[in-house]
């Protein structure tokens, strides 16, 4: 049958859209010019500039990111998937409320939520540093993650954990051997969305953070107001999407191996 | 329930909802409790209830930022809606191996770093940047013509940002449509565009929601994007609760333009929730009645 023209040039039109300032961007990180209009020549020395250690403070920043990433994956984990199983398995009033408080945060702007924290933070008369941001970043990636294992819940047989029971096994010890297996691919699937919406957060961190706390979303955002080094952003920015490629052909291609695995 | 399944719901549910309630809701109360203070003198707020807050709040020139960030948003939305449809109904009519490849491709920007997709489009609008010198050469625009630091580049920077959240709903919707629907609409003589309209489109109608939610939501509490290619005179609501909390310190207003952004993103949530359950309660009674018709005309 005849397939629309029209919407496949619209298509095409959009990856260009899509892809222009990534590509302006990668080209820049290897050229000679300040400002990247014209093409002043191949250089590397942008790459070289960011890691001299002039530019230390990044790597700093890079380490707290990675740090506060980690930490509130693992706590996110730990919370969402309590929170995944009480919904899946239990549906009475008080879940119909818990949904309400997991579901809220998903669609709450990010700046109400880094000025609500701060607010209490303020209110609280507690400091802001790594520790507030740990809190803030747990607090919105309990949600997804809790989201992402209540999906994998769906097709979960609840007829499993009977028979466990019914051959001798306590709550802990069926949950421990029987249901956490399962639900692992689940869990993993929700941390690593955790830990990228963690090292991406710029707004919330930005309203909880404290002196000496920056993380590299934060580090960037300074180096771009103050028009300092901007052709060193380029060069991170570069290695930053080449680390996102890797890790997403890594993660699809263990997602395929799976498949392939459970298909056999 | 058993006594012992009632203490196990709620051991099991305690952790995510203590945390919540402790870091989600309990800081949004303080935010809206906030609101109804004045501001103290050493950054805080006073103790003591008072509406002058909403008051200013109403009155100039805060209205002029609540109305421009709503506008920007919907047109944000509508250009998004409209870029997405063809684009996922072209995916959807692809072969498997091709569709997994293209919605890949769109969602690959979503995993790298937001403020460097922001900061990429600066230096793109930049007056030295290559935009400007490609229309340049293109004798589109001169010097002059600054494409940074406006409305009309948080426009394009949003839909940049958002598109990819517009597009995956649609598809996904228009993955389960089925097209032989199109085809037979064309058989009996309708124009492409016609059964586009009448045919695909109510098929996607549920992602089309959603889309518009995901568009609409992000773009109301937008904060890096007008604040690295907006103006002075292009500020949002986001723009300005970080003025009111951080160099003005005062946080009452900050407290109020936070609860306006709040409604309007609840409202269309609302709304969205009210339509969904109206459809339902009608397609239940359509049900009902078919049935009704089916059983009385088989007793005649």
């Amino acid at each position: 049958m005849k397939r629309s023209k029209f919407a496949v040039v619209v298509l095409g039109l959009v990856m260009v859209f899509l892809y222009l300032p990534i590509v302006v961007l990668v080209a820049n990180s290897f050229n000679e010019a300040k400002f990247g209009g014209e093409w002043a020549g191949f250089t590397f020395k942008w790459y070289k500039a960011l890691f001299s250690s002039q530019n230390h403070a990044i790597w700093e920043a890079f380490q707290r990111s990675i740090i506060v990433a980690t930490f509130a994956t693992f706590a996110s984990c730990v919370i969402g998937t309590t929170a995944a199983v009480a919904l899946h398995r239990w549906k009475g009033r008080l879940q119909s409320i818990h949904y309400g408080l997991i579901y809220t945060p998903l669609v709450m702007p990010e700046i109400l939520m880094g000025i609500s924290l701060l607010m209490m933070f303020t209110a609280a008369g507690i400091g802001c540093g790594l520790t507030t941001i740990w809190i803030a970043h747990t607090t919105f990636c309990v949600s997804y993650v809790a989201m992402t294992v209540l999906a994998r819940l769906q097709d979960f047989d609840d007829r499993i954990t009977e028979a466990a029971y019914d051959l001798g096994a306590g709550p802990f010890y069926a949950f421990f051997h029987v249901v956490l297996p399962i639900l692992l691919p689940g869990i993993v699937a929700g941390g690593l969305l955790a830990f990228t919406l963690s090292i991406d957060d710029f707004v919330i961190t930005f309203f909880v953070t404290g002196p000496g706390a920056d993380t590299l979303p934060l580090k960037i955002y300074s180096m771009i107001k103050h028009s300092r080094q901007m052709p060193v952003i380029n060069s991170l920015s570069t290695l930053m999407l080449l680390m996102t490629c890797l890790l997403v052909a890594a993660s699809r291609l263990v997602a395929n191996r799976r498949r392939r695995v459970r298909t056999r | 329930m058993t006594r012992s399944g009632r203490w196990a719901e709620w051991g099991v549910s305690l952790p995510s909802f203590v945390w919540l309630t402790v870091f989600f809701v309990v800081p949004t109360l303080i935010v809206l409790s906030i609101a109804f203070h004045a501001p103290s003198s050493d950054g805080g707020f006073a103790s003591g209830f008072t509406m002058e807050t909403w008051k200013a709040v109403v009155r100039t020139p805060y209205k002029e930022i609540v109305w421009r960030t709503i506008w920007i948003s919907a047109v944000t939305t509508a250009v998004c809606i409209l870029l997405s449809l063809p684009c996922a109904y072209s995916i959807a009519r692809m072969n498997t191996r091709w569709r997994a490849i293209v919605a890949g491709l769109i969602m690959l920007p979503f995993w790298t770093s937001f403020i460097v997709r922001v900061f990429a489009w600066r230096t793109l609008l930049n007056p030295e940047g290559f935009l400007q010198h490609v229309l340049i050469a293109l004798g589109l625009a001169d010097a002059s013509v600054s494409l940074n630091y406006n409305s009309g580049a948080i426009l394009v920077v949003s839909v940049y940002s958002f598109l990819p959240f517009a597009i995956m709903p649609i598809y996904t919707a228009a993955e389960k449509f089925d097209f032989s629907l199109m085809e037979a609409a064309r058989d009996l003589g309708a124009r492409s565009f016609f059964a586009f309209r009448k045919i695909f489109l109510p098929g996607v109608k549920r992602g089309v929601v959603s889309a518009i939610l995901m568009v609409f939501i992000p773009a109301i509490g937008s904060y890096v994007i007008p604040d690295l290619v907006g103006g002075r005179d292009s500020e949002l609501i986001g723009n300005k609760i970080y003025q009111r909390t951080f160099p003005d310190r005062n946080l009452p207003h900050a407290s109020a333009l936070a609860a306006v952004m709040g409604f309007s993103v609840l409202l269309p949530l609302a709304w969205v929730a009210w339509m969904i359950k109206r459809q339902d309660a009608r397609e239940a009674k359509r049900l009902a009645e078919a049935t009704a018709r089916k059983l009385s005309g088989g007793a005649a």
